[in-house]
């Protein structure tokens, strides 16, 4: 096409003042799910289809797309264990042949209507998104509607695909991104399905048959674990006969594993995994608030400050403005189901990682004893509350937004009420969730690469808390 | 149909849609357009792009000036300069640009290519004024001091070890480039050489800004929820008082590229790199260089050569003979001084990248020999006026999409008439551009090999910049 330049040959051409993929990982993980349009401009419907499934609906008639985005609860925890990767595997299978059509044919079927189907795992979820243009929806429709009841997992596809997921794993434990990131899981959730690799390894990856995948697909597709939203061009009562014609089918339960309640492991602890590379990534992070604790908004808020707000935050201030030690650090808070989280990381040549995590860690310690300032707090509430707009401006955009606060339980109310609460956060509130959130002594941190002087330090005492203990 | 009576939805996305349902043949041209284009008095360049559906814009500024600009020698000062750009002016004090547009609740970066350097905001519309006159301000008030400009320095070197030195497939990417490029700046990289980064100055980065920021220089780009009236009132206040500066020349003249006489080869052995892939890329014309047709011919062609699972490569060699886990190529033709063609496969286990390389040439002497089929042409031209379509819900993508364009001197016009112009190439064309541009003489082809036992090349790199490591 003509627009940016694209593919793999392309990869170096266009080079972002700001690490893109770091901005990604920030926005995406504003489980806040912050509603961002004015609510009186958008008007959102809650529906239920004939045959019952619950759905939102924003109507957006001015575009011929629709955009259909679903989640059932799952995710890769739902992996059986030792075969760690069949939601990621699953994912990759959804458009390899369905019904009576294979792989190829249902492929062509996809282009030829030219509509867009996806897949995503993450550790409590399996999301599905499609896309169509109004005038092909019907024949789209079908064609989703074969795959989420009638995915084939053929022999050969399995086969295929499951080398390019080795090959993705092999690239992956080269990449000290991913390695820091992977090594922090299994560091903080030891012995808890989030400690498990998500993609799996070349291990697991291996093992999984066919049997695994229908397996999956027969507990996870169900009709009282899913959500759907849908925005575009569809009056509320097509979106109820689409959705009993997709979904209706599915068994009515699902049949999840229980997953524990887990937190970090307390204590803190610094693990380096040796690479041959000029530029250590460190990842680290500890224990947040989960996202119906009271305290949630207020920790986001911190964390913003923190090192969440780009350009703004404290530690893009201390590390890369002041000192020019790294392209890249910051922090976000994720609220998983089972657990939450703050994570951050940095990437410095090895001869700056030592000094580079004892800046970030002072900037915690600093922020957990004395608070953000006034200034500080009003800046990120001017920033959170006025950017509210932009995660609202497509329809693809608003779907995922509404199907995130479905997610967690919050009405489409939400989207009124959401800035009156960030702008309720006083000075006082900031400084006591600072205190509460923020505990260098419990920072789990991972390094990979060939940082000078450092060296594994994990302490004998560490050990897995499996029930919440944060008040 | 009903869609023709929509206000908000524009005419040229529907153009594209009916164009969908149509037969490529039977599609008439039209002269509508969808951006409003016009020029202040100083000779800025402005289009306007209006989606009302969500009430913020894109503003964004490029600059008609990029990497392949640079004297030779100071590579990476056309990026460097972009960083610098978000120091101060005499209005704006020491990284406080990015903190302002944070408050006002808008989000900002920056990029550089070879061929352009852009920066952008994302806001509430009524902060589109303000944007605009931080902007312009910065347009010609930069203020760089001594010391902020060797800390963004180590900066810079930073990003380009996260970018480039810790990851073989970009070493090889820019070996690649290099190698292609006998005399096209487009074989240094973007973001620069090591060595020639970390002696940038204060004076190099002021040398290219002042020659080449200046509002005859740059192009306006403003979409989202405005009208042209609107921006060129508020661009006429703010852009429009910069005077032009005479010394920048709107013809931009690179050295060219001799005729290529000998295929190149290279073998990039790393302990980091995973798996045994290669890349291959052929010199071809872009949209700005290419005859009438043959850059679209080019895009279709790889289309159906390359891109995704329904594509030739992709079904010959990794579905049937499964010589490779995963393989595609794609065609970039969006640059002021050529286009490539790229190929890439990464290997099956076991199996020697000659023969990969020499399954997926067998794919392309058929198609030399033998052509496309006129269903592969038109699925491949429904999918792009699919994504076309697509695209349309994104205001950044359009933003994005207008701006790259223009900054290589392509029209509205141009840009507009794509999808007509893809609609109209034949299954000839498409063999004819096959033929002539799939010519291993204007190719690169590189191997990447993991070596077990070797040492990372990345230990040889040369030391960072003194301003970094003591602090």
């Amino acid at each position: 096409m003509l627009s940016l330049p694209r593919g793999i040959a392309t990869v170096a051409r266009a080079v972002a003042r700001f690490n893109v993929a770091a901005a990604l990982v920030i926005l995406t993980s504003l489980s806040l799910s912050s509603l961002s349009r004015p609510a009186e401009a958008m008007n959102i419907k809650q529906i239920q289809s004939p045959g019952g499934i619950k759905a939102w609906l924003v109507e957006e008639h001015s575009v011929p797309l629709i955009s259909l985005k679903y989640a059932f609860d799952g995710g890769n925890s739902q992996d059986p264990k030792g075969k760690a990767g069949v939601a990621n595997f699953i994912t990759a299978m959804m458009d390899e042949g369905a019904g009576d059509l294979k792989s190829e044919d249902y492929q062509e079927r996809m282009e030829d209507l030219a509509m867009r189907m996806s897949y995503d795992d993450t550790k409590d979820s399996l999301y599905g998104s499609f896309e169509t243009l109004t005038a092909n929806r019907d024949k789209a429709v079908e064609l989703l509607k074969l795959s989420v009841q009638h995915p084939r997992f053929d022999q050969d596809a399995i086969e295929r695909i499951r080398k390019q997921l080795i090959a993705n794993l092999v690239y992956a434990a080269k990449d000290p991104g991913k390695v820091a990131m992977r090594g922090w899981y299994a560091q903080a959730f030891a012995g808890h399905p989030y400690a498990r690799p998500s993609a799996g390894t070349v291990d697991t990856v291996s093992k999984i048959t066919r049997d695994d995948l229908l397996d999956y697909h027969k507990r996870i597709f169900a009709r009282d674990n899913l959500k759907v939203v849908a925005v575009g061009d569809i009056t509320p009562d097509e979106l109820g006969k689409l959705i009993d014609n997709v979904f209706g089918a599915l068994p009515a339960k699902a049949d999840l594993f229980p997953v524990p309640k887990v937190e970090p492991v307390l204590g803190g602890s610094q693990r380096v995994i040796e690479m041959g590379v000029p530029q250590s990534v460190a990842v680290f992070g500890l224990g947040a608030m989960p996202r119906m604790d009271p305290d949630f908004m207020t920790a986001f808020v911190v964390n913003h400050i923190l090192g969440g707000g780009g350009f703004s935050a404290k530690l893009m201030e201390e590390v890369r403005e002041k000192r020019g030690l790294a392209y890249s650090v910051y922090t976000y808070i994720q609220p998983d189901r089972y657990t939450s989280i703050l994570v951050g990381s940095v990437a410095t040549k090895n001869a700056s990682m030592a000094e580079s995590l004892d800046i970030i860690r002072k900037e915690m310690k600093k922020m957990a004893e004395n608070g953000p300032t006034q200034a500080d707090l009003d800046a990120a509430k001017s920033y959170l509350t006025g950017s509210y707009a932009l995660r609202f401006d497509t329809n693809s955009k608003i779907a995922s937004q509404l199907l995130g606060l479905m997610q967690e339980g919050f009405g489409p109310d939400y989207v009124e009420t959401r800035n009156k609460k960030i702008e309720a956060i006083t000075l006082a509130d900031a400084k006591r969730v600072a205190a509460r959130l923020l505990k260098p002594e419990n920072l789990i941190v991972t390094v990979v690469g060939k940082p000078a002087g450092m060296k594994s330090v994990i302490p004998a005492a560490l050990r897995p808390v499996t029930a919440p203990t944060r008040g | 149909m009903r869609l023709v009576t929509s206000t908000k939805f524009t005419f040229l996305t529907l153009l594209a849609l009916s164009m969908l349902a149509l037969t490529p043949d039977a599609y008439a041209t039209d002269s509508a357009t969808r951006a409003s284009e016009f020029k202040l008095e100083n000779g800025m360049d402005v289009v306007v792009i209006p989606d009302h559906r969500a009430p913020v814009v894109t503003h964004m500024v490029w600059y008609k000036v990029g990497s392949a600009d640079e004297v030779r020698g100071k590579s990476g000062i056309a990026h460097f300069l972009e960083h610098l750009m978000f120091k101060s002016t005499d209005k704006i004090p020491v990284g406080e640009f990015s903190k302002i547009v944070s408050r006002l609740g808008g989000q900002d970066n920056a990029f550089t290519g070879h061929d352009t350097t852009a920066y952008f905001q994302r806001v509430a519309k009524d902060r589109l004024g303000k944007m605009m006159e931080m902007e312009a301000d910065r347009m010609v008030h930069l203020r760089l001091d001594e010391k902020e400009v060797l800390t963004e320095r180590d900066v810079i070197l930073e990003e380009r070890r996260s970018r480039i030195d810790n990851n073989p497939s970009a070493l090889l990417d820019e070996q690649m480039n290099a190698a292609l490029y006998l005399n096209d700046p487009y074989g240094t990289p973007v973001i620069g050489w090591y060595h020639e980064m970390a002696q940038l100055t204060r004076q190099d980065a002021l040398n290219f800004y002042k020659h080449y920021y200046a509002p005859n220089n740059a192009i306006l780009v403003v979409s989202g929820d405005v009208t042209p009236d609107e921006v060129k009132k508020l661009a006429e206040a703010t852009y429009g008082k910069i005077p032009a500066n005479p010394e920048v020349s709107s013809v931009r003249k690179r050295p060219s590229e001799p005729p290529p006489i000998a295929a190149r080869r290279l073998e990039l052995k790393d302990p980091r790199a995973g798996n045994f892939s290669m890349q291959r890329y052929y010199l071809a014309p872009s949209y700005v260089t290419a005859k009438p047709g043959e850059a679209e011919a080019l895009d279709l062609l790889m289309k159906i050569a390359g891109s995704g699972t329904t594509s030739r490569i992709y079904k010959k060699l990794v579905v049937e003979s499964k010589l490779a886990s995963s393989a595609g190529g794609d065609y970039s033709g969006s640059g002021l001084d050529g286009g490539t063609i790229s190929l890439y496969a990464v290997a099956a286990d076991g199996v020697p990248l000659p023969k990969v390389e020499a399954a997926i040439d067998d794919v392309l002497a058929d198609i030399v020999k033998n052509g496309v089929t006129d269903a592969e042409l038109a699925r491949a031209k429904r999918s792009y006026l699919a994504d076309y379509v697509y695209e349309s819900d994104n205001q950044a993508t359009l933003a994005r999409r207008y701006g790259w364009n223009m900054a290589v001197g392509r029209t509205v016009a141009e840009i507009e008439g794509w999808p007509d112009a893809i609609s109209k190439v034949t299954a000839d064309e498409v063999k004819k551009a096959a033929g002539k541009y799939l010519n291993m003489r204007a190719s690169v082809t590189g191997y990447l090999v993991p070596d077990e036992s070797g040492v990372a090349q990345a230990d040889d790199l040369p030391s960072p910049s003194p301003n970094g490591v003591l602090r």
